[in-house]
């Protein structure tokens, strides 16, 4: 187990591809804190990682509240040690065609999906440039590569990550510390159940492999990155969707 | 105990992985000492241990010499 006591951050960790996720980098024996908007969704991981027989714990953080990603990251620091991952994961849609759009739609989704990945990454950095090792995982989106109708605030924001990733993997490289990103296609997740059904058929219609994904083939790969398999591997964006996107 | 202009020196040298007759008072981290960007920002970070002590970024990016980190550090813990 390659992560065997080493200190990693999930956000938006309650279900979907967060849970997968965390779950994933705990079966490498990693100390995991997830995080949740609510102290429910907090309780809830606390509560799966216990059945996973892994050590650590859910944290309530709210990403658009002003200092939280820093106190979040002070807290985990300070209960289990320094961070060695961190996986901006924690997203959110306010879909709208543009000319529909409203300004608290496009403003939610940079404020929710691109700035806690400034923020966090900022406030790791000091530990992992320390500990000469570390490992940044962003994920993303197909549609940051794609494009889709009704998202161009959700594109923008998950095309930004393709460039911060890239800039940060240059900046940091120099200190062991590696930043990719992991872009989803259709995967079976609340987000995605919110969708119409012939939306979905026709999406269906697109991916190569002609199913929806698992939050297990986004972990899989995050967990591929976090491992010291990918060391060689920086500043990079693994696409899992199915077929539905081939660069 | 050794002095601060001392301790300084031996962080500088660490860091920057120079040897300690290197460094002198007037040197440059970047212009002398070989320092990139990144180095700075990690001197500075060792400084902070060192002395405990915070440095706020917009007098972090005002050290560039070891004479300035010297007067830095002496002015803080003086306080």
């Amino acid at each position: 187990m390659s992560l065997e006591g080493k200190v990693a951050l999930v956000t938006g960790a309650s279900r979907g591809i967060g849970q997968a996720i965390a779950l994933e980098l705990a079966a490498q024996g990693a100390i995991v804190v997830g995080t949740a908007t609510s102290d429910s969704g907090a309780e809830a991981i606390t509560a799966y990682l216990k059945v996973a027989g892994a050590q650590g714990s859910g944290l309530k953080l709210n990403v658009t509240d002003e200092g939280a990603c820093e106190a979040v990251v002070a807290q985990v620091e300070k209960d289990f040690g320094a961070i060695a991952v961190l996986v901006n994961n924690a997203g959110i849609t306010r879909d709208n065609l543009l000319m529909r759009m409203k300004d608290e739609e496009w403003d939610a989704i940079m404020d929710t999906n691109l700035r806690p990945v400034y923020k966090l990454s900022k406030a790791v950095m000091r530990g992992m440039m320390k500990a000469r090792w570390g490992r940044i995982i962003n994920i993303a989106s197909v549609v940051g590569a794609t494009g889709n109708p009704g998202q161009t605030n959700y594109s923008a924001a998950k095309a930004a990550l393709f460039g911060f990733t890239k800039s940060l993997a240059r900046e940091i490289g120099s200190r062991g510390v590696t930043v990719n990103a992991v872009a989803p296609g259709f995967i079976d997740t609340d987000m995605t159940r919110s969708l119409p059904e012939e939306q979905k058929a026709a999406l269906v219609q697109s991916i190569a492999l002609g199913r929806l994904g698992d939050p297990k083939d986004i972990a899989d790969a995050v967990g591929f990155l976090a491992s010291g398999k990918a060391n060689y591997i920086t500043g990079q964006t693994i696409h899992v969707n199915g077929g539905m996107y081939m660069n | 105990m050794e002095n601060i202009e001392q301790r300084v020196k031996k962080i500088v040298a660490e860091q920057l992985g120079v040897p300690e007759t290197d460094v002198k008072n007037e040197s440059s981290f970047v212009n002398d000492l070989g320092a990139d960007s990144l180095d700075t920002v990690e001197l500075v970070m060792a400084l902070e241990e060192e002395f405990e002590c915070e440095i706020p970024d917009e007098e972090a990016e005002k050290i560039t010499t070891v004479q300035q980190a010297i007067d830095y550090v002496s002015g803080n813990l003086s306080k």
